[in-house]
């Protein structure tokens, strides 16, 4: 086994916090190595010093057996280390087209001429998006794709720079999965050319489906490797967080009084109506792949977009919401998705971005009422667990994990009749997770609970019943019973056998 | 609190603190209750646009036309009384709703037809410029001038006009503060009051820093945008009354820096206290510590022509403390 990169002994301290601890690490040739970590493990530190945007304090780092300390992202580039970043649209410039992302490097490079030659920039940037099986139009403006189109660009534009060691930062979190299988393949050619590749993820199913190797990170040091022959998921996890996780059991709650109701509601043109009811004390998992329509029942029920068609009866008596602001009035709460565009006021403290949606219920004539706001932070930071000095932090000091937990405190500090949570789990470690979870199980007596997921078992995990969706159309109803897990996964994936086979791995984990 | 932290946070202050004390020795009768209400003096119509322009800033905008806002309603005074010989009420009135008009519609060219803010406002500054010399046929206004229909103009500016730009009140010493200081620091207690203390403020902020997040919160994003060009229209009208009141006739040339003078001292203000975001009481400080800087240059007798200078070398510092030295100075902003 050819070692690419060889981490020995790195320390890495961030004022009085040491973030890395002594790390040890092995990166071979040919090889995926998987690192995961709860939140704040130091996974993203680490990263960072390979990648040329920190320095370690101490410890060094060897590429092919010559030592490697970049002092930026470029020179860490030159040296064949090459990053795709969690945030994409680090990735990639909106406002040019395809063919001068996917080329961005060459433009960049000094030794390229002086003028553009446009045909041969287009020619060669089919090249690289025929080798991703991009199947984009490279004419078109990047402003106008979406966000996998953008990520699989910033995949493909780090394959242009032939790396020896790549570093793939979460890159399926806004991937469907068709898209992350192609991302897959992509990485096992990759891998047969012997470059060494260091994946990050939370996701067990990209896990099971690319790893070779596990390594696992706890408070800065390395907790675990696993690189035997048949991988032990379960030991990884659990070295991981350092306890064994017990499975969330679930109790089938009883469930209330029906509040809302969906009634012939068709999705788009082409989607089949349906009927659904959502009862109170109950947790309804909503689930489906990319694009099934699952952000469009959210849009409908928060005021964002009208239904395309069909009727929303609340306690019985029609809703139609003009605006969030109209939602929220009548108890109507949604925690979006992608909480840094959607969800964090990035320059305010954690108390402003909890109470945010509900300052005219703290204040005297307009004015703040700072004590108020105060008080009911600091209940939410206990509730969850956020950890924090005070609730005056600013929420941009906190790790991921902890600001899903601001954002998720936020709805919930506050009594509501329907909470719609798109993607609560985006980005957020198990134990974050379980956090999130247990609290908006406990919280749900009063209200009807609607929980938007795309992995599957993460509605497994925390849903009463699950409804699968299915390309804009309403596949089915279950209650969530290991009995019934089978007949989800076939609507979940729309019939193939395959898939079923693929994604039933992930319901495990 | 380290070195760099405290330096941050009341390097600014110390600073202004300074420069008082140094020029207080070296400048004679610079320090004293006169020379003091000479300095606000100076700064107040420049302090009441630069207030108004804070509010903008705030939720990620800007308004170019808060300059030509006020020449605008120092030739709409001067037109209302003069030439069509009506009271000061009536020209303090047209003025204020002239302001508020432009600030709504720069707010709904930027929320409704989604022109980036520098460029809806840029337009309106010019559109202004333009419409303010239309009626005089490019002439100021005065008493006797005669205007383009051939008549002469026999109103004149009413007493209690000049009373709001002329009148001093008595506090302590006779004659000491100017009502437009007391008019500089009104508005500059409300309009903190309302970005600080009030939920309206805070949701500006909140818009400033993430639009989208909200708008999700159940936020009107549109109507605070709109609001918040209102505040500033509404404002640099007033700063414009106060111009024609000590000026006393509708001087076409004046008011050429009110523009770069305010926003100069909004962006001062991003460094006072370490805030690195716009807020009123670093605006208000801003304002002052170019005032300062000015009043104390002049009385060692250094030459006007130098003014402009000191005034972009002190932006210039005031934004590296809060882009450079500042941790929160992420933002980029205009």
């Amino acid at each position: 086994m050819k070692i690419a990169c060889q981490v020995s002994g790195i320390v890495k301290s961030f004022g009085p916090n040491q973030v890395l601890k002594e790390v040890d690490l092995e990166l071979p040739s040919a090889k995926v190595t998987v690192l995961m970590g709860a939140n704040g493990a130091g996974k993203s530190t680490l990263v960072k010093i390979l990648c040329g945007v920190y320095k370690a304090d101490s410890g060094n780092v060897t590429l092919f057996g010559k030592d490697f300390a970049p002092a930026s992202p470029a020179d860490a580039f030159q040296s064949g280390v090459v990053t795709v970043h969690q945030t994409i649209n680090n990735g990639v410039i909106p406002d040019l087209d395809v063919a001068s992302n996917l080329m961005i490097d060459r433009l960049a490079d000094n030794s390229s001429g002086f003028f553009l030659r446009t045909q041969k920039l287009r020619d060669e940037a089919r090249k690289v998006a025929s080798t991703m099986d991009l199947d984009l139009d490279i004419t078109a403006a990047v402003r106008d794709l979406g966000l996998a189109d953008r990520q699989m660009i910033a995949i493909a534009r780090a394959m242009t720079r032939a790396p020896k060691l790549l570093i793939l930062d979460e890159p399926t979190s806004s991937l469907s999965a068709n898209e992350a299988k192609r991302l897959f393949k992509l990485l096992s050619n990759l891998k047969e050319q012997g470059v060494a590749i260091l994946y990050i993820s939370h996701r067990m199913s990209d896990i099971r489906a690319i790893a070779d190797r596990i390594v696992t990170m706890r408070d800065g040091k390395i907790s675990g490797i696993f690189d035997e022959p048949s991988l032990d998921y379960e030991g990884a996890v659990t070295a991981m967080l350092g306890q064994k996780m017990v499975h969330a059991k679930l109790q089938v709650q009883e469930k209330g009084m029906p509040i809302f109701e969906l009634r012939n509601a068709k999705l788009s043109k082409f989607s089949n109506p349906f009927d659904l009811v959502f009862y109170k004390n109950e947790i309804i998992a909503i689930t489906g792949l990319l694009g099934s329509g699952k952000t469009a029942i959210a849009s409908a029920i928060f005021g964002l977009n009208g239904l395309f068609e069909g009727d929303m009866l609340l306690h019985g008596e029609a809703y139609r919401p003009k605006s969030p602001a109209d939602a929220i009035s009548k108890g109507i709460f949604m925690c979006p998705k992608d909480r840094s565009t959607n969800a964090v006021v990035s320059d305010f403290d954690i108390t402003n971005n909890m109470v945010l949606p509900f300052l005219d219920r703290h204040s005297w004539f307009s004015f703040l009422k700072s004590k108020n706001l105060a008080k009911k932070a600091s209940v939410s930071i206990l509730d969850l667990g956020i950890v924090c000095q005070s609730e005056l932090d600013q929420v941009t000091t906190l790790s991921g994990g902890n600001q899903q937990k601001v954002m998720i405190g936020r709805w919930l500090s506050e009594k509501s009749e329907i909470l719609l949570l798109d993607e609560p789990f985006q980005g957020v470690d198990i134990k974050a997770r379980r956090d999130i979870g247990s609290q908006i199980r406990q919280s749900s007596r009063e209200r009807a609970t609607l929980v938007f997921v795309s992995e599957l078992d993460e509605a497994v995990e925390i849903a009463d019943k699950i409804v699968v969706l299915h390309e804009g159309s309403y596949a089915g109803i279950f209650e969530n019973k290991e009995s019934n897990i089978v007949n989800i996964l076939s609507l979940y994936s729309g019939k193939s056998a395959g898939d079923v086979a693929m994604k039933s791995g992930s319901l495990n984990g | 609190m380290n070195l760099t932290g405290f330096a941050i946070r009341y390097g600014f202050l110390l600073l202004l603190l300074g420069l008082v004390l140094l020029f207080s020795i070296v400048a004679e009768g610079f320090a004293g209750p006169r020379s003091a209400v000479f300095i606000f003096q100076s700064v107040s119509i420049t302090g009441i646009l630069a207030l108004g322009v804070t509010a903008t800033l705030v939720v990620d905008g800007f308004d170019l036309s808060i300059g030509s806002v006020a020449t605008t309603a120092l030739m709409l005074s001067a037109y209302v009384m003069v030439v069509l010989e009506m009271s000061a009420f009536a020209a303090i009135i047209s003025c204020l709703i002239m302001g508020a008009i432009v600030g709504l519609v720069n707010g709904l060219l930027i929320v409704k037809a989604r022109v980036p803010d520098l460029l809806a406002t840029l337009g309106m500054m010019f559109l202004l410029i333009g419409l303010q010399r239309i009626p005089t046929e490019g002439r100021s206004i005065s008493t006797g001038m005669k205007l383009p229909s051939g008549e002469t103009t026999e109103g004149v500016y009413s007493q209690s006009f000049l009373w709001l730009g002329r009148h001093r009140l008595d506090f302590f010493l006779e004659n000491l503060i100017p009502i437009p200081v007391i008019i500089f620091i009104l508005v500059g207690i409300v309009i903190w009051l309302f970005l600080e203390l009030t939920r309206h403020g805070r949701l500006m902020y909140a818009i400033g820093s993430n639009e989208t997040a909200t708008a999700l919160a159940g936020a009107n994003v549109n109507k605070y945008k709109i609001l918040a060009y209102v505040i500033s229209g509404i404002t640099a009208s007033i700063g414009g009354i106060l111009l024609s009141a000590r000026l006393g006739r509708g001087d076409i040339a004046s008011g050429n820096n009110l523009l770069l003078d305010s926003v100069a001292a909004a962006l001062i203000g991003f460094a006072v206290l370490g805030a690195a975001k716009p807020n009123a009481f670093g605006t208000a400080i801003g304002a002052l510590f170019v005032g300062v800087l000015l009043q104390g240059l002049t009385m060692m007798n250094a030459p006007y022509y130098t003014q402009d200078f000191v005034k972009g070398s002190v932006l210039v510092i005031a934004l590296i403390f809060t882009f450079a030295l500042s941790s929160k100075g992420r933002k980029t902003g205009h």
